[in-house]
């Protein structure tokens, strides 16, 4: 356990010395209680980021949602996504023959036991200028969990530092802005849920070039 | 000269006690400024002042510590300063995926060549590294990545990032490397000369600017800085670097002209540097510096200043 710590907080510090990230809680302040903070999705050290500007204590108590697929895959992989960034392994494509656990009880039962989950609705990496559309997985899990706070973080920059494909980073500087939770409502259906996210990570980005 | 007795390390020991001593006494008008106020009562000015007073602590203190390493030590800082500088211009400015490669020869080739062209004193490529290799190898190695949306666009404002921040910079630890007869092993206090005179007339711009500031300069662009403050900060700057002419090889005239010429030349730099804040729509270039900004807002004066008073001293001083 000694080790993981020792390593989160090297990749940690590496990241912040990297990226120089500036954290604006502009809509909530960081608090202890379970919550998910949702990401627009540009590069794989996105959740790094997220889990490098937040408390301490918080971070100990934050999970990565992560695809199985691409993180199992290499012993290293598999030592920094298990065993230092504690995720919860969901599987993108479940296979008809193999069903897996349903993703969404996964992540539930991270939120049950106190932790607070980090994940990125476009589901993928997404390299152009636009917010891809929701998957509706994180619909699923609010209405699962109606009592958790969900809240926007815009990430800029990253995309820039470390694009697909590069194997060496340009230090350029990112900032985090943490926008106002939201709630899903009792009523509300999937669209209009998915909508309303997408609509308040949006706020948060700065104006288009 | 009537210090020349003194060796090059005792003026530069004098010049930076006189200076710490300046903002000791800076810093005791601000903290008696702050017990003359109301107990509990705000002062946006106040506590503006503050975060300045303890930017200029840490600058100042650095600074020193360069030059107590020598010449190594000025060039090492300014290529930190340089790199924190670029990478704040290019964080605020649109590229691609296509850029990332240029970006890179940018920040891991281009910037610690220049510096090290410095320390081994090879004026002939350091003059031309930037403005022609740069120039000509990344939009070719940018052109590769097949990527022309406003290609010509990214390919300027990241030649441009480099001139700014790496070439017209690298200019002050340059300074070490001029050969002037009679005045060897002295270089490092030209070094002083400029920072002292341009940031001094930063800081006078904005007491003139606060005392009798009037007439707005340009609201467009700094709506903070007015003409009171630039031609009382100007003049007051020029008089203090006439003032310094004993730490340098020019006559008392020629310190005063060459400090207006550095100074008006730093004030276009802020205004020029203001200009791209505005278009991106920002205040600050970034928010390394308590009360002062990013690097860049702290050292665009000297960016555009270092060249012409490299060029002025190479030109008339150095056979």
């Amino acid at each position: 356990m000694a080790l993981e710590n020792l390593t989160a907080s090297l990749i940690s510090g590496f990241a912040q010395l990297l990226t120089g990230v500036r954290a604006v809680w502009r809509g909530c302040q960081p608090e202890s209680r379970p919550r998910v903070y949702f990401g627009n999705h540009t590069s794989h050290g996105d959740f790094v980021l997220i889990w490098a500007s937040l408390p301490a204590a918080l971070r100990r108590r934050t999970r990565p949602v992560a695809a199985a697929d691409y993180w199992l895959k290499g012993g290293l992989r598999r030592y920094l996504v298990q065993g230092v960034f504690r995720a919860v392994l969901v599987d993108r494509r479940p296979s008809a023959h193999a069903p897996g656990p349903n993703p969404v009880d996964r992540m539930g039962e991270a939120l049950a036991a106190g932790d607070s989950l980090i994940l990125f609705p476009e589901g993928t990496r997404n390299l152009g200028d636009e917010l891809l559309p929701f998957k509706s997985g994180i619909y699923h899990l609010a209405r699962a969990h109606p009592e958790v706070e969900f809240v926007p973080v815009w990430i800029e920059n990253l995309g820039r530092v470390m694009p697909k494909g590069a194997l060496v980073p340009v230090p350029l500087l990112c900032t985090l802005t943490f926008g106002q939770p939201l709630r899903i409502e009792p009523a509300e259906d999937k669209a209009s849920f998915l909508a309303r996210a997408r609509t308040a990570l949006l706020a948060l980005a700065p104006a288009a070039d | 000269m009537f210090l020349s007795a003194m060796t090059a390390q005792d003026t530069l020991i004098a010049v930076f006690a006189g200076v710490f001593g300046t903002l000791l006494l800076a810093s005791a008008i601000a903290g008696l400024l702050r017990y003359r106020l109301a107990p509990g009562a705000a002062s946006a000015t106040l506590d503006n002042l503050d975060a300045r007073l303890k930017a200029w602590w840490a600058m100042i203190g650095l600074l020193a510590l360069a030059f107590w390493a020598g010449r190594a030590g000025v060039i090492a800082l300014f290529a930190f300063i340089s790199f924190q500088s670029l990478r704040e211009f290019v964080s605020l400015t649109y590229t691609r995926h296509g850029d990332h490669g240029a970006l890179l020869w940018s920040f891991f080739f281009f910037l610690p060549l220049q510096y090290f062209l410095i320390g081994i004193d090879w004026y002939g490529l350091f003059s031309i590294l930037i403005p022609v290799y740069a120039f000509l190898l990344l939009p070719i190695w940018s052109a590769l990545g097949e990527d022309t949306t406003r290609f010509l666009e990214r390919a300027a404002k990241v030649q441009w990032g480099l001139m700014i921040c790496v070439y017209c910079l690298s200019h002050v630890p340059a300074l070490m490397t001029l050969e002037i007869p009679g005045y060897e092993g002295r270089n490092a206090l030209l070094v002083v000369f400029l920072i002292l005179t341009v940031q001094s007339s930063d800081v006078f711009q904005y007491v003139w600017g606060k005392l009798l500031g009037r007439h707005r300069l340009s609201p467009n662009i700094s709506p903070s800085k007015t003409i009171e403050g630039l031609v009382g900060g100007v003049l007051t700057s020029t008089a203090v670097g006439a003032a310094l002419w004993w730490m340098t090889p020019f006559l008392p005239w020629q310190a005063a002209l060459i400090a207006l010429a550095i100074n008006v030349m730093g004030f276009f730099g802020g205004f020029v540097l203001s200009a791209i804040k505005r278009d991106r729509g920002v205040k600050d270039w970034g928010q390394m510096i308590e009360g002062h900004g990013g690097m860049l807002d702290r050292v665009d004066s000297i960016s555009f200043s270092a060249p012409i008073f490299f060029h002025i001293i190479r030109y008339w001083w150095v056979p």
